[in-house]
């Protein structure tokens, strides 16, 4: 949700006014909540918080110093709002936010290589390349084992397929050697 | 037809299976962020996938109709959450927000909710694979007209990162009197959530579990397949229906006469009471549940208890009343609907 005040920037604070009995409330970024006298502050404890505090474990030294700060380039969102908000603003920006993404999808899954469906449209050479990339560790072992025979089928398999979609793997070089 | 009027695998413990897939169009800002106008987009776009321009379907077998939040009233929008068919988030923001309803009422396409696509297939009992298939099976006929957000690495890119990789949610819920009553809940509990899985109540805030109905669920959702998160839930679900049949014979046993009879006073109650809280009908309602499915309350279908469960919730009393009703009056409502009801399910 966007900010009710400057309409900007994401909606990070929640306000909210009791006057006998009758409540208002207010959704607010951080700087128009600022800007707010007569609203009290509610502590609250979100998924924003925890993703925060994901942030700061295994990081004390970075609680004290102030690191450059990431920014999507796209939607704007810098890396505090996301951690506020817990929310990303758009899908560039787990490319801007690269760096920090991988310790915290580490901690939330334990993992951060998908595995599972891939759309049929756009994905079929991304489909490919996980094909590859499972006759390559299959390779490997066909060849600790000495099954040579395995071993020339899937060099094959990977080249046939390698070239079906145009592109070198791009890690090659390991089993070149 | 829907959870609430059909028979399923395991009933006894297990009122419904449920997939939820999370999914965002490409190059159009995430909810937090987009503008009325991304939002209309969105709508559009999810509506055209379904229909064609002329608003004819664009495949047969499952029929859907469009729903417009700010079409539908308030009540008859907290209603469609009481009946798990869509989820509070998605009401947060009813100018925007739409849903593609099938008409067997077990699968819902929400539009504009924390992502861009939610979509989940409800099922009545065990049934996750069935869920799985369905809902698989919509996500490709969408992806036919639409781009995803799509990360080679990351899978399925989704507004909060705790669901990206899959967006796979799948959860049961589950009936737990048994393992309640012996004490065993808090133990399967602190279990679960160390296998990334996640358990809370359902129908009740926070950890209350009303009615001791409990919905456990996936909390990873990045790096194993769809099929893996699946297996790891049905595993841990099959052994916490054999505990709860096991910790229900138990009691059986052990309390002989008084447990039969605290069962059949709650019968009592509900047949008799002239004001009933929320919390006093779930935990009467979830006796009588066990009592029918050990077969002491006999000719009665599980299903039925489970639609009698959803009539007490606060807006399906609020609508069966049709209109504003204030504190006690709800009470006295909520118990005048179901003395009606349970007297027509035991044929009295």
């Amino acid at each position: 949700m966007l900010c009710q005040e400057c309409k900007k920037r994401p909606a990070t604070v929640h306000l909210m006014k009791i006057v006998n009995n009758h409540k208002t409330e207010l959704f607010l970024c951080e700087e128009c909540a600022g800007r707010q006298e007569d609203f009290m502050q509610m502590p609250s404890f979100s998924i924003s918080d925890l993703i925060a505090g994901f942030m700061e474990t295994g990081k004390p030294h970075q609680a004290f110093e102030k690191p450059a700060q990431s920014r999507c380039k796209v939607c704007g969102m810098d890396y505090s709002q996301f951690k506020k908000a817990g929310r990303f603003g758009c899908q560039e920006c787990y490319k801007y936010f690269d760096s920090e993404l991988i310790p915290l999808l580490r901690k939330i899954h334990g993992n951060y290589h998908h595995s599972g469906k891939v759309p049929r449209k756009t994905g079929t050479d991304f489909l490919k390349k996980r094909q590859i990339a499972q006759y390559k560790s299959e390779l490997k072992k066909a060849i600790e084992v000495e099954a040579y025979e395995r071993a020339a089928e899937l060099r094959d398999m990977i080249k046939a397929l390698e070239e079906s979609y145009g592109g070198q793997g791009g890690d090659n070089n390991e089993l070149a050697e | 037809m829907n959870w609430l009027n059909e028979a399923g695998p395991e009933r006894d413990v297990t009122l419904t299976s449920r997939i939820r897939l999370a999914r965002n169009i490409a190059d159009i800002p995430f909810p937090t962020v987009m503008l009325p106008e991304h939002a209309r987009q969105v709508a559009e776009k999810v509506r055209n996938s379904i229909f064609d321009f002329s608003g004819h379907q664009r495949f047969a077998g499952i029929k859907f109709a469009y729903i417009k939040m700010s079409d539908v009233p308030e009540i008859e929008r907290q209603i469609l959450v009481e009946k798990h068919l869509a989820s509070q988030d998605l009401m947060e923001h009813p100018e925007v927000s739409a849903i593609l309803l099938d008409s067997n009422e077990e699968i819902t396409v929400m539009i504009n909710e924390e992502d861009h696509i939610r979509m989940q297939c409800v099922l009545p009992g065990f049934q996750l694979s069935k869920a799985w298939e369905t809902i698989s099976y919509i996500d490709d006929l969408i992806e036919e007209q639409v781009d995803y957000a799509f990360h080679e690495e990351f899978g399925y890119l989704t507004s909060c990162p705790t669901n990206v990789g899959t967006g796979l949610r799948s959860s049961v819920m589950m009936h737990l009197p048994g393992l309640t009553m012996s004490n065993q809940m808090n133990a399967i509990l602190q279990t679960i959530t160390k296998i990334g899985l996640t358990a809370r109540g359902i129908y009740g805030e926070g950890s209350e579990a009303l009615g001791s109905i409990y919905q456990i669920s996936n909390q990873v959702t990045l790096g194993p397949t769809e099929e893996d998160i699946i297996n790891n839930l049905s595993i841990v679900s099959r052994q916490i229906v054999d505990k709860e049949r096991q910790a229900r014979k138990a009691l059986r046993q052990a309390g002989g006469i008084q447990f039969e009879d605290s069962l059949w006073r709650a019968c009592g109650l509900l047949l008799h009471a002239r004001i009933m809280s929320l919390k006093e009908f779930m935990s009467l309602i979830s006796s009588v549940r066990l009592a029918v499915s050990m077969g002491l309350i006999p000719g009665v279908a599980l299903e039925k208890i489970d639609a009698v469960m959803t009539m007490g919730q606060p807006a399906n009393v609020m609508k069966k009343a049709g209109g504003r009703l204030k504190g006690k009056e709800v009470d006295v409502e909520r118990a005048n609907i179901i003395r009606g009801a349970m007297r027509e399910i035991l044929n009295l």
